[in-house]
């Protein structure tokens, strides 16, 4: 979706500035989202395409207004209440007023270093098919602008590039992040030039590269 | 100060709205056994302590000392980089590039914040920030000089947008005057910026 999380190309925010001190969080609840967030995902109520979907769909002026862990904590409360985890009202008064949602897993203190280390995050599937598209081939981006998730972003699309790297076979979040289930793909990494991307005043030495699933590349 | 709002000395006073809001949540969470405090603690402990920007360091410095090592990381980083033990997620997919006279590498995450945290830990706040992920795919030499690098024309920038699964590491170039040096020593050379793109490593004072 063209939501306010597509940032890539978008102008006037200003230099990217580094913070003296560089603290990982600003808040006493930040680092209790963060580590909600991560602990949630063993429930498996959601997967991590449907919940960056949660992210992105916050309103743009939202998005770009709030800071990076609220967003994170708005996406969560999305989530909660659309798996039925919670209620609007349980979330208001933080009390509980009906009965809990099955879950896969509550991660017990013990287990976390484990978990974090299982590799349970992996992307790749078992393969089905072969790569349509080989090493040093020519492509074009299609020019698509999906409702729902996409990991395709605006400024790459309807763009030549050639394949760099064949990247194995993937999970493909335009499916999974939309509820229609893993839907493995080919992922190939691709690079294009910055004057195809931006116009020919960039330098011709310079190239972008993205992370792009078979369904986003047609033959050039 | 509002006058309408009395200062208390007491700390609790200071609590955001958010601070509040997060502390109903979690111990609805809680109540409702789907999460656990002592594994909230556990979380950002591990994060706040023990999985940073070190483990990077160390396969930084571990090729710049070991070809062999190297020629694995460039082939196949997630399998180079997990014999290390480096295995926790948002690493669980990898891609390291290796920085040159003739080419820089520059690492963003346009439409998220995807990081290699199994190697670099959590992300900063700029790489997290709209200026940066906006920038980076479009002026980044832009980028680079807002962190104070300006590149020569004659060098390539590649820019990685982490659009999947996959989280590149960049390896910054050796410093020049650290011939003989330990894998260890090295370490201590390569900072964190330098693994992202938008810094070189140390030089050895």
């Amino acid at each position: 979706m063209n939501g306010g999380a597509d940032l890539g190309g978008m102008q006037g925010f200003g230099p990217v500035i580094e913070e003296p001190g560089e603290a990982h969080f600003h808040a006493e609840w930040e680092p209790r989202v963060m580590a909600m967030v991560v602990l949630l995902g063993a429930t498996e109520k959601w997967n991590i395409d449907q919940s960056r979907h949660a992210r992105e769909t916050l309103p743009p002026a939202d998005y770009l207004r709030f800071s990076y862990y609220r967003i994170w904590a708005e996406g969560a409360q999305k989530l909660l209440l659309s798996r039925e985890m919670v209620t609007e009202t349980e979330l208001q008064s933080g009390k509980v007023e009906t009965p809990p949602a099955m879950i896969k897993a509550r991660l017990e203190k013990q287990q976390v270093w484990d978990a974090l280390h299982s590799l349970g995050g992996a992307a790749d599937r078992l393969e089905t098919d072969t790569p349509a598209f080989e090493v040093g081939q020519q492509v074009s981006t299609v020019n698509d602008h999906p409702l729902g998730h996409t990991r395709l972003p605006r400024y790459a699309r309807a763009k030549r590039g050639v394949i760099t790297k064949i990247l194995g076979f993937h999970v493909f979040p335009d499916s999974s992040g939309n509820d229609k289930g893993d839907d493995p793909r080919w992922l190939y990494q691709v690079k294009f030039s910055a004057q195809e991307l931006w116009g020919p005043g960039k330098n011709p030495r310079d190239c972008v590269t993205l992370d792009l699933w078979e369904p986003h590349l047609v033959r050039s | 100060m509002s006058h309408d709002h009395p200062h208390h000395d007491d700390d609790h006073s200071h609590l955001s709205e958010m601070d509040i809001r997060i502390r109903a949540l979690e111990s609805l969470l809680v109540e409702k056994g789907y999460i656990e405090t002592a594994a909230v603690d556990e979380v950002i402990q591990i994060y706040e302590t023990r999985i940073g920007p070190r483990n990077g360091a160390h396969v930084v410095a571990k090729s710049w000392t070991e070809p062999d090592f190297a020629n694995w990381l460039m082939e196949d980083a997630t399998a180079a980089i997990h014999s290390l033990g480096y295995t926790s997620r948002q690493g669980e997919h990898m891609v390291a590039v290796a920085n040159s006279d003739q080419t820089h590498h520059l690492v963003v995450c346009t439409l998220c914040s995807c990081y290699p945290w199994s190697v670099l830990g959590l992300p900063p706040t700029w790489y997290k920030s709209p200026p940066f992920r906006s920038k980076a795919v479009i002026d980044p030499r832009g980028v680079l000089h807002d962190f104070g690098i300006d590149l020569p024309e004659t060098t390539a920038v590649e820019v990685h947008d982490s659009t999947a699964e996959t989280r590149y590491l960049v390896i910054p170039q050796r410093p020049a005057g650290t011939d003989g040096w330990s894998a260890e020593k090295l370490a201590s050379l390569v900072n964190r910026n330098s693994m992202i793109g938008t810094a070189f490593a140390d030089n050895p004072s």
